[in-house]
């Protein structure tokens, strides 16, 4: 007797025994792949929820004012996070005050302008830069870069603090380790990213809009600059944002760089740090009230950062729609 | 019935000559032309010199120190000659072995089902959490592991178990599952549906046909996701700070603290002894080389495949 062709109904999960149907272990394959994409759900509002819970002592102990005082004292158990949100928003800006035009002009070159025998490599190596781990960057600009940049704070100390509008910014006494140390070292840090997303997005641009600007008799430069940095702008504001939100979370090579000072100074010669650096800094030996506290700086950054993203991805998606409207019409 | 053409020499008359474009204007935007060239140049020049800088100064203070004792001998104590990092990179395999136990599932799963039957709402979630996971700064999720598994813990064991390698493992578990899920999903998508109707026709059931078929043809790429999520996660230092700690001597049991390369990097650059601060730059080459080993070997799973 020919034994029947395996369908649904006699094909079975093994071989000998009948325990489950094709139908069941489908249903099974379903819910056991629902489950694990659902546990990510489950973990972010976990996340979000643990953060809370825990600073919650300290959110019912000093509130929003949290946000706004500048002492952090654990011995008088009294807490302020001022410092450390100036510190992570001056350090981030400073960053991308520094990567923005270098990451746009770099990507402007790689996208238009260099032959392209060179445009992989290049890249590449510019990819590299957000391969190498943020610690590696702490020790090379502990050991390297603050040594380096020391006699030019020794030169800004001694002079630049009687200039007019932008003396404040180098007050006080050079010690490598500085606000100015962790601008630059994030700013290397986010170069990559910058670059890279807005050099696929000025490539997206359709190339009709380029052919049609030297139709018109317009230098390469002109045609940058009008239809494709115009086409590309919610891209590379994108860019930007992700940028800036990959320089709110960075931790490692910021503390090693920017000096444990506890104030906010408008000096960039100051040590400084950010909500990140100080919870590296002292968590592991935090203990009774300063936990809570500590916590209520975690649950701060991660809303700053929640919130930074969310935009970031806003633009890109909104770029994206744009670029498929103009390619329709 | 005859329409009225404009002969050219009434057209000609009608229309004004243009001006000639001035020299100095065209000079100008020449000039506008040549020096954004320049200035994109110099861009890219300052974007590639701080890696090459980078990698210059860690692969030469870095080879100076790697010697067999380096890879065989743990720490010594401040002050002392030599010694080397063999604790931390096992501390490293270890705690990424257990990330990986963690991440592996949930990530490949997880990216199946967003790409088998995502579709719906809660596949927007997912997504949208899995973005959100990928976003958190490290240091959050560390603060985070902490709070679920090494306070508790120290808690339920009276102190005796606190800072261990499960925790550090989770911590990088939980940051590797955004990259396998996107890339897990983005592979099996690419994968063309006439292969899993073709599957389905023939009487297969789903969960066989996308494990043997789909998940076949996807192989290199899922193996790309998963060498780039264990290169990124492997250099991570914050989320195990205060969850594995780190540790002066070698440990293979996970419920103790244990070293890594990242942590024990950190470690010695940030002392003030020289010996330690040499041994850092050994630990941070042994760390970019593996990184871009598994970049390299990344780029390759998914080259070969096609």
């Amino acid at each position: 007797m020919v034994s029947p062709a395996p369908n649904s109904e006699n094909r079975s999960l093994f071989k000998r025994t009948k325990l489950f149907d094709a139908r069941t272990t489908d249903a099974i394959f379903y819910w056991t792949t629902l489950g694990f994409a659902g546990l990510i759900l489950v973990l972010v509002a976990w996340l979000g929820f643990q953060l809370y819970s825990s600073a919650a002592p300290s959110i019912a102990k000093f509130g929003p004012k949290f946000l706004t005082s500048s002492k952090w004292d654990p011995v008088e158990e009294i807490y302020g996070a001022w410092p450390y949100i100036y510190g992570t928003l001056v350090s981030s800006f400073l960053a991308l005050l520094l990567a923005v035009p270098i990451g746009l002009g770099t990507a402007i070159y790689l996208a238009e302008l260099a032959p392209k025998w060179m445009r992989t490599p290049l890249s590449f190596l510019v990819e590299l830069l957000a391969a190498v781990p943020s610690v590696v960057y702490g020790l090379w600009g502990r050991l390297v870069l603050i040594p380096a940049i020391l006699p030019l704070q020794g030169w800004l100390s001694e002079h630049a603090y009687k200039w007019p509008i932008v003396g404040p910014l180098f007050d006080g006494a050079p010690m490598g380790f500085s606000m100015m140390a962790g601008g630059l070292i994030l700013a290397i840090m986010i170069l990559p990213f910058i670059t890279a997303v807005s050099r696929e997005v000025i490539k997206a641009v359709p190339p009709m809009q380029r052919e049609a600007a030297f139709g018109l008799g317009s230098t390469h430069w002109e045609a940058i600059r009008g239809p494709i940095l115009r086409a590309a702008r919610s891209g590379i504001i994108g860019a930007i944002i992700l940028g800036l939100a990959r320089a709110l979370g960075e931790t490692m090579a910021i503390t090693m760089v920017i000096g444990n000072g506890n104030e906010a100074s408008a000096s960039l010669l100051a040590p400084a740090n950010t909500l990140s650096s100080k919870l590296a800094l002292e968590f592991a030996e935090a203990s009774g009230d300063q936990l809570p506290a500590l916590m209520y700086l975690a649950l701060v950054l991660f809303g700053i950062t929640i919130v930074v993203n969310g935009f970031a991805r806003l633009m890109i998606w909104n770029m994206a729609r744009q670029v498929k409207g103009s390619t329709r019409g | 019935m005859a329409v009225a053409q404009p002969s050219p020499s009434t057209v000609s008359s009608r229309v004004k000559p243009l001006p000639p474009i001035s020299k100095s204007l065209m000079t100008r935007r020449k000039g506008a032309n040549q020096l954004m060239w320049a200035l994109c140049i110099l861009s890219t020049a300052l974007a590639i010199i701080p890696l090459l800088l980078v990698l210059y100064y860690v692969t030469i203070q870095g080879v100076k120190v790697l010697n067999l004792d380096f890879f065989t001998q743990v720490q010594k104590p401040m002050g002392e000659a030599g010694g080397g990092m063999k604790h931390a990179i096992f501390g490293t395999m270890m705690m990424v072995g257990i990330a990986s136990c963690i991440g592996l599932p949930i990530g490949i799963l997880g990216g199946i089902f967003l790409s088998e039957f995502g579709n719906n709402r809660l596949a927007f979630y997912v997504r949208f959490a899995a973005d959100v996971l990928n976003g958190i700064p490290s240091i959050v999720i560390g603060v985070f592991v902490y709070a679920v598994a090494v306070l508790p813990v120290s808690k339920a064991t009276n102190g005796n178990v606190s800072f261990s390698a499960w925790a550090g493992g989770l911590a990088l578990g939980i940051m590797m599952i955004p990259t396998i899920m996107r890339t897990t999903e983005e592979i099996v998508k690419l994968v063309p549906s006439s292969l899993r109707e073709g599957a389905l026709a023939l009487g297969d059931t789903r969960w066989h046909s996308t494990f043997k078929i789909v998940l076949g043809a996807a192989k290199g790429g899922v193996i790309t996701g998963i060498l780039l999520a264990i290169a990124r996660v492997s250099g991570e230092t914050a989320p195990l700070l205060f969850t594995a700690l780190g540790n002066n001597f070698f440990n293979s049991d996970p419920k103790q603290p244990t070293a890594s390369l990242p942590v024990t990097i950190y470690t010695f650059a940030t002392s003030a002894d020289d010996g330690w601060n040499a041994l850092a730059w050994g630990g941070a080459f042994v760390l970019v080389a593996m990184i871009l080993v598994l970049s390299i070997a990344a780029r390759y799973a998914t080259q070969s495949k096609q």
